[in-house]
């Protein structure tokens, strides 16, 4: 069949939101933007533990350590299925997470940001698996069919994870004014950068036009941190905290919230690299691989031998 | 060990007209890939919920089990390494498919019975 024939039923599969599966036709740049996201994505998912690792041994009560353990499991599991998906596309795990410890491949720069106090466990999971989700509920639609399975899983779990954030918080709020100070100070230091995950302005973000014609995004980052901004802005009245943001108002003209800007230059230098905790994430990556190389060599030594007995 | 992969692993497609290309991969431990299979419940098919790495069908089934029935979703995990799995060649959809499309007669709504004959 030529390329340009293939290129045609490819189209109109998109057209008829008919899914692209691994074996079928698709353009190289399809294929390429489909790892870039979907690597970008697992990374994601995988660096995301850290900052919530670090709150393990210090969680305040047996209850919220069992609920933070199994939160970040997920978390690990979310990056296993995000990885196979990448690996539909004929490229392998390990050149995968090469990229991330080479610096090519990037993840979220929430992830960049340091977890100060218990409290920013509560506002990760309610700010920022809640920006996620707004993310995710949409890639269930993607054109890719591998990707769109695997964040139908994610979506199904992730909701306990805003849900479990946004209740710690909750308990908070209705604590001592040590308590209540804490949970606004961690909502002050994470709602910019929860803002941020949604990307760059559609006016610069150089990847959105093609995505969205090929169905691998179905809204843009723009109408995405829109949605997340009227969520959050009525979320936040059951918790009496406020939003860092004075230009936050209602406005019943255009039946959604008008905010403030984003300060767009913390914005590029923390994807530059240069947030407070870029190296330590990365590092702490590739220590685990590093460490955990012996443990693979072993797996696949004992099977060899189980297998010639 | 210098190893050469097929991009999707599985099935008898020639690279050729799968528009892709071979690709070769450095690895020291090259754990195989293995799909799996869940039954949700007793009396149900199993049904493929996705793909992992492991060392042995042991050890798939042992991460299986972590990753994908964390909430109750399986009673029963099957793994198969990927390599294993022999697939349709989705060009040849048309013929290999196309015939049953105009042999309504196989269904039960092509056959107009009278009314009065109910629960058949």
């Amino acid at each position: 069949m030529s390329a340009l024939k293939e290129e045609e039923i490819f189209l109109k599969k998109i057209e008829e939101e008919t899914k692209i599966e691994p074996k079928d036709w698709m353009p190289e740049a399809y294929r390429k933007t489909n790892i870039r996201q979907i690597s970008q994505h697992a990374h994601s998912e995988i660096v995301g533990t850290l900052p919530e690792g670090n709150w393990i041994g210090r969680a305040p009560s047996l209850k919220r350590k069992l609920i933070l353990l199994a939160k970040i499991q997920d978390e690990a599991g979310h990056g296993l299925y995000l990885y196979s998906a990448c690996e539909t596309l004929g490229i392998t795990r390990e050149e995968t997470i090469n990229d991330l410890h080479s610096g090519k491949a990037k993840y979220a720069s929430i992830f960049n940001y340091p977890t100060l106090t218990w409290a920013d466990i509560g506002a990760i999971g309610w700010l920022v698996d809640g920006a996620a989700i707004m993310n995710q509920v949409m890639l269930t639609r993607t054109s890719y069919g591998p990707y769109a399975r695997a964040m139908v899983k994610i979506c199904k779990e992730e909701s306990f994870h805003q849900r479990q954030g946004f209740e710690s918080l909750l308990v908070l709020s209705k604590g001592t004014t040590e308590q209540q100070q804490m949970c606004q100070d961690a909502i002050n230091r994470w709602w910019w950068p929860a803002l941020m995950m949604f990307g760059p302005k559609d006016s610069e973000s150089t990847n959105s036009d093609q995505s969205m014609k090929w169905k691998i995004k179905r809204k843009s980052n723009d109408e995405l941190r829109q949605n997340f901004v009227d969520m959050i802005a009525e979320q936040i009245k059951f918790l009496g905290m406020k939003l860092p943001d004075d230009k936050l108002k209602w406005n019943n003209k255009k039946k959604q919230y008008d905010w403030g800007e984003i300060n767009w230059e913390e914005f590029w230098n923390v994807i530059k690299g240069n947030g407070p905790c870029n190296f330590e994430r990365v590092a702490a990556r590739k220590k685990a691989w590093e460490n955990g190389e012996w443990v693979r060599q072993a797996a696949v030594a004992h099977s060899n031998k189980s297998k010639t007995k | 060990m210098k190893q050469f992969i097929n991009k999707f692993y599985y099935g008898d497609i020639p690279e050729s007209n799968s528009g892709n290309s071979i690709i070769s991969t450095e690895s020291k431990t090259d754990w195989p890939l293995w799909e799996v299979f869940l039954r949700s419940k007793q009396g149900l098919d199993h049904k493929h919920t996705g793909s992992l790495h492991a060392a042995n069908a042991q050890m798939a089934i042992e991460n299986a089990r972590d990753v994908y029935t964390r909430r109750m979703e399986g009673v029963s995990i099957w793994v198969v390494e990927s390599k294993n799995i022999h697939a349709s060649n989705p060009d040849e959809s048309e013929s290999l498919y196309d015939p049953s499309n105009d042999k309504i007669y196989r269904h039960a709504s092509f056959y107009q019975l009278p009314d009065e004959l109910k629960h058949m």
